[in-house]
């Protein structure tokens, strides 16, 4: 299998003695939707910045579609586009000259540079936009402004460090379907993120990354069957009075029953059908991954 | 993933570097312009009149290579410093370090960029004095190496401040502590003959005191300092500040934590 990125007992030590990587190791594998999860100040962003040179390391092995950082740097930058947290373009540019200088400083003639320029833009509904400032942007244009920058030279490795902060909900959609497509596309995705909901609906592979370690990294599949227990709302078409002991009572319409695993909601279904009780509707009480991030990473905490 | 050429690098950074001080022209060409009229007409023309000949030159014609090369060598250096240290402070800093470009590649771009500024503020100033004074223009091509020199020398200068600014103020303090009063003890008003010995040898460390005695040699023929001396002196200053750069960005200075 060909690794889109490769990651080696990586660690980092700041200059004011913060270690925030303790020699963390993990792999996401071309074609992938990645996700990097981790509390803030976990060693994200560290790690994204490492991955992209804008961070040195402290030791450890880095490889981008087997170039290894140390070894073949400009291999290894062309394949990544990087889409920050932060706004960090020239604000006083025309989004266009963005687009293309960046094409310019990965090396791409100027004809093809526009070509591209075009393309994305336009893919990302900023074509019209492209004579203004970026100055003159709304946040969620700004934000887009950043992927058709980070695309322009068309890498096989995209990374994008919270894209989706700040952004409302019709447009978390739209760049939802854009990356989903990119993905398909062939190129490798990797994502940080606070919205849970967004990786586990995105993501198929997962690291959950905990002061400076990695503490999980599995399929998401596989991580979220290590959920022991989920808790879910049952709303009820009749009142219900007396329920039986293995439900919780909210209210008379509302029931909270814990699915351990290992059992099904038929189960709970053909149970409660023997109390004479109907479900009208449910739904999951927290988001799966976040009930078993915050468990992996409180149980972390307390070592 | 397109292949990476440096050259076109190269020149998508020079190009951006030349757009942004040519769209704010105004604070970048026309002050040294304004500036320079006014040393013109006031040091040269009311003042200058009054002063008897510097070998065999009037004051306004003696002042002239010094004032274009002010102009030079504060425009090079504003135009690195500002244009860096703004780069780094808006982030957009990052977008030429994810980038493949080389250290060499970004250290060449802002010089470069930072040269062509002072060379044309320059070419300016001394079109403005032509008007003012009879220059014999001597030894042209001299003039021009020794200008781009200079340019290059103090665009490396402002590089290095906006490397380790880490506020607006620490890009400004080095020009007006520094830069200014080498530029004026630098002999632009004066030679340095007319120094007593023991400020003679200190005005020898000053290394616009080269530049502007190499320019005065290319425009009027006439300098305190034997011509390839100076010029070995600035090569090697630049050569030097050029390693020092390469060195430093290669270790990440103001660029990666």
């Amino acid at each position: 299998m060909t690794y889109a990125l490769s990651v080696e007992h990586l660690s980092k030590t700041y200059a004011n003695g913060t270690q925030a990587l303790k020699g963390i190791s993990f792999s996401v594998a071309e074609g992938d939707f990645f996700a990097l999860l981790g509390p803030n100040g976990a060693g994200k962003s560290t790690t994204i910045g490492i991955m992209t040179s804008l961070v040195n390391k402290s030791g450890g092995k880095v490889k981008i579609f087997e170039y290894d950082l140390d070894t073949q740097l400009a291999l290894a930058k062309s394949c990544i586009g990087l889409v920050p947290q932060e706004f960090n373009f020239n604000i006083f540019s025309r989004v266009i000259d963005i687009v293309t200088n960046q094409a310019g400083f990965y090396g791409i003639p100027r004809p093809l540079a526009f070509e591209r320029a075009e393309k994305y833009l336009t893919q990302l509904g900023l074509w019209e936009k492209r004579n203004g400032r970026a100055v003159e942007l709304s946040g969620g244009m700004k934000r887009r402004l950043m992927i058709a920058r980070a695309l322009v030279h068309e890498p096989k490795l995209l990374i994008l460090d919270e894209p989706t902060a700040g952004v409302d909900i019709e447009l978390r959609r739209s760049l939802w379907d854009f990356l989903r497509e990119i993905n398909k596309a062939g190129t490798t995705v990797i994502l940080t993120t606070h919205y849970l909901e967004e990786a586990e609906m995105m993501c198929r592979n997962i690291a959950i990354i905990n002061e400076g370690k990695i503490i999980e990294h599995d399929s998401m599949r596989a991580v979220l069957q290590k959920l022991h227990q989920e808790t879910f709302i049952l709303y009820l078409d009749e009142p219900v009075f007396m329920p039986p002991e293995f439900v919780r009572k909210i209210d008379d319409h509302t029931l909270e029953i814990d699915l351990v695993r290992g059992k099904t909601l038929t189960d709970v279904v053909d149970e409660l059908s023997a109390h004479n009780i109907k479900i009208k509707t449910l739904r999951n009480k927290t988001n799966r991954l976040e009930e078993l991030f915050i468990k992996l990473t409180r149980a972390d905490n307390n070592v | 993933m397109t292949v990476y050429r440096p050259w076109i690098a190269f020149s998508a950074l020079l190009r951006s570097e030349v757009r942004r001080f040519m769209r704010i022209w105004t604070q970048t060409l026309l002050p040294s312009v304004i500036t320079m009229v006014l040393y013109f007409v006031i040091f040269g023309n009311l003042v200058g009149s009054q002063l008897k000949a510097i070998d065999g030159f009037t004051y306004m014609q003696y002042i002239t290579p010094g004032l274009v090369m002010m102009s030079v060598v504060t425009n090079s250096y504003l135009n690195t410093v500002s244009s860096f240290y703004f780069l780094r402070f808006q982030r957009s800093m990052d977008e030429l370090v994810i980038s493949p470009m080389s250290n060499l590649v970004i250290l060449l771009g802002f010089v470069l960029g930072g040269t062509i500024r002072g060379l044309l503020v320059g070419a300016l100033v001394l079109i403005v004095g032509l008007f003012f004074a009879h220059l014999a223009l001597t030894h042209i091509f001299l003039m021009v190496f020794t200008a781009f020199l200079a340019a290059m020398m103090f665009s490396l200068m402002g590089l290095l401040n906006g490397m380790y600014a880490r506020s607006f103020d620490d890009i400004s303090i080095i020009p007006t502590f520094v830069l200014t009063p080498l530029t004026y003890l630098g002999g632009v008003f004066y030679s340095i003959h007319m120094l007593s010995p023991f400020w003679q040898k200190i005005s020898y460390l000053n290394p616009i005191l080269y530049i502007v005695n190499a320019l005065r040699y290319g425009l009027l023929g006439v300098t305190d300092i034997p011509i390839y001396y100076g010029l070995s002196m600035m090569v090697m200053f630049v050569a030097v500040l050029f390693a020092v750069n390469l060195r430093l960005l290669n270790k990440g200075v103001g660029i990666r934590t």
